[in-house]
């Protein structure tokens, strides 16, 4: 196409200004504060001393424990995700029912299912109510009032939520994937467990690693909306997360600089598994039109 | 077949239908916990937690209607969502018409940017964002936020655009600009047309972003009549604690839209979804 030599940056220009606004320059900032201080009214360098204080915050260190094991997680997510996506791929009886309501959890604000569950697991809640009335009075726990129940309570309601993602995602995949591949295997003899390992997880291979690694971001990064709503990062500190330390560090106690420090341990964080989505992605040929 | 195979047959749907049910049934059950509890009074709510509501009422809802400003809250998340998917789907378009029909110095390394930004988490910038703000005074404002909405929306709107544009046979282009048409012209009456399906499924899946997102509108939208309606679901747990089925009133009101939206565009919120992940 014949165009000018400067015309594509005057289309490009409107994004790239809203991106150095929103991305850019916040980004730089954010290094710089998190090495400063402020001190009466100016702001001082301190050098390491910002994550000095962080790694002797025991909150802060309980947050990073708490993303650590809500990551745990994921491998659970993956197993459920990929069970169902076979079996709606089976064409059971109603799968595309299925698929659409399976799928509802993920589309609702975290908000919203978050104070769902909180009336859900309620200590007189309706699980607790219908525990009881099975017999399992034992089981009737205080489910997000324990210090060490709520992360786990926490935890089911991500997966909840997340797993119909991998459901959609897988099953796209499978819908693309020649038949006769499965007929094929059929056809010699295999059995249902040696057709899932041989041929639909190859299949899968580059799906189910991008599900992986856009869970455990999740994991470590996006959960603040759960905590929030449902905890609060209580009990005490049970279920704080690093996010949730930012929040309320830079808008609560007025910490910025040390809220920045720990913002730039999160992204580094995620900068070295978006690493390794694109190391994974160039290993398997898809280059630069794929995340 | 044997009678053992088709026995085995028969057990292995039965296990598959069953699993799935159980499944759909636990996706199910907030979402049918909270619309029954909607429709019941308090004492009903604490005699009657799961089964369906005896005697509906309606009154949970002009109680949802009338605590905690929910219209202003529901107009102000409609302002932001309406403002920031619009804007950052025009600039996203010619974004994405640059990278899939123009050559330019350092395309690529841009384009790998885009995507790694798409998976930043937005925690990473409240506080930088926060601090100039305030300088620009721009804190409690509606363009402010919108603005953050937008820069956050633009980089998977950049990757689904430029994958979309990059399937449009260039003989299409080509023949139009031949004909006359400026590249703009191209971009405009031919481009933006022929990408309807992309675009839908753009304004589908942001529009569902912007509208539960809470943590910029938390830090951004802090004045009560300003609140966000996500902002203002927060809230409820704390004061109305007590009123449960007033409080699921008010939810099934911020859940309605979105549902809405997703009944008229499953398949194109999944298609983008998908788009992200398979080739």
């Amino acid at each position: 196409m014949q165009y000018r030599k400067h015309e594509p940056w005057l289309y490009l220009a409107p994004m790239l200004l809203a991106l150095l606004f929103v991305f850019g320059y916040p980004l730089l900032r954010l290094v710089t504060m998190s090495f400063q201080r402020t001190s009466k009214g100016e702001e001082i360098f301190v050098g390491l001393a910002n994550y000095a204080t962080l790694f002797k915050d025991e909150v802060f260190l309980t947050a990073v424990t708490n993303n650590l094991t809500l990551v745990l997680s994921v491998p659970i997510m993956v197993a459920v995700a990929l069970l169902l996506a076979i079996f709606l791929f089976e064409r059971i009886r109603g799968w595309k029912i299925y698929q659409t309501t399976l799928f509802l959890p993920y589309l609702l604000p975290i908000v919203v299912v978050g104070l769902i569950f909180s009336y859900i697991f309620q200590l007189s809640g309706v699980l607790n109510e219908a525990l009881i009335a099975i017999g399992l009075n034992n089981l009737a726990l205080d489910w997000l009032g324990s210090t060490q129940l709520a992360l786990w309570t926490i935890m089911f309601v991500v997966i909840w939520k997340e797993v119909g993602l991998g459901v959609v995602l897988f099953l796209a995949r499978l819908m693309s994937v020649e038949e006769d591949l499965f007929d094929a295997a059929k056809i010699d003899g295999a059995n249902w467990w040696r057709l899932q390992w041989y041929i639909t997880i190859p299949q899968l291979a580059t799906v189910i690693e991008f599900f992986t690694v856009i869970s455990v971001i999740t994991m470590l990064s996006w959960v603040f909306n759960y905590i929030y709503v449902m905890t609060a990062g209580g009990p005490g500190s049970s279920t704080m997360v690093t996010e949730l330390y930012v929040y309320l560090q830079g808008f609560r106690y007025n910490q910025m600089n040390l809220a920045s420090a720990a913002s730039v341990l999160i992204l580094v964080v995620t900068g070295v598994l978006i690493f390794v989505q694109f190391r994974l992605r160039e290993r398997s040929g898809e280059g630069e039109v794929a995340l | 077949m044997t009678a053992a195979d088709r026995i085995g047959r028969w057990v292995g749907i039965f296990v598959r239908q069953a699993i799935v049910i159980l499944a759909t049934l636990l996706s199910l059950f907030p979402v049918y916990f909270m619309a029954v509890s909607a429709f019941k009074t308090k004492s009903e709510y604490i005699a009657n937690k799961w089964g369906l509501p005896l005697a509906p009422i309606l009154d949970n809802f002009s109680t949802a209607f009338a605590g905690e400003k929910f219209f202003i809250r529901f107009i102000n998340s409609t302002v932001l969502t309406v403002g920031s998917v619009s804007i950052s789907l025009i600039i996203a378009c010619l974004a994405a018409y640059a990278f899939a029909r123009m050559g330019f110095p350092g395309k690529r390394t841009l384009f790998n940017v885009l995507l790694s930004l798409m998976v930043v988490p937005p925690v990473v910038m409240v506080v930088p964002l926060f601090v100039s703000m305030v300088r620009l005074k721009m804190v409690n404002t509606y363009h402010g936020t919108t603005l953050i909405y937008v820069g956050l929306l633009l980089p998977f709107s950049v990757y689904l655009m430029t994958n979309f544009f990059r399937t449009v046979p260039r003989e299409i282009t080509e023949a139009a600009r031949i004909d006359g048409a400026s590249n703009f012209g191209v971009f405009w009456r031919i481009m933006m047309p022929l990408s309807a399906p992309a675009v839908i499924t753009l304004i589908v899946v942001n529009a569902l972003w912007v509208w539960n997102e809470l943590l910029i509108a938390l830090v951004f939208m802090q004045k009560d009549e300003l609140k966000t309606l996500m902002v203002g679901i927060t809230a409820l747990r704390s004061k109305n604690y007590v009123d449960i089925p007033a409080t699921m009133a008010g939810l099934l009101i911020a859940t309605i839209p979105i549902v809405v939206l997703y009944m008229f565009g499953q398949k194109y919120f999944i298609r983008g979804l998908v788009s992200g992940a398979v080739k």
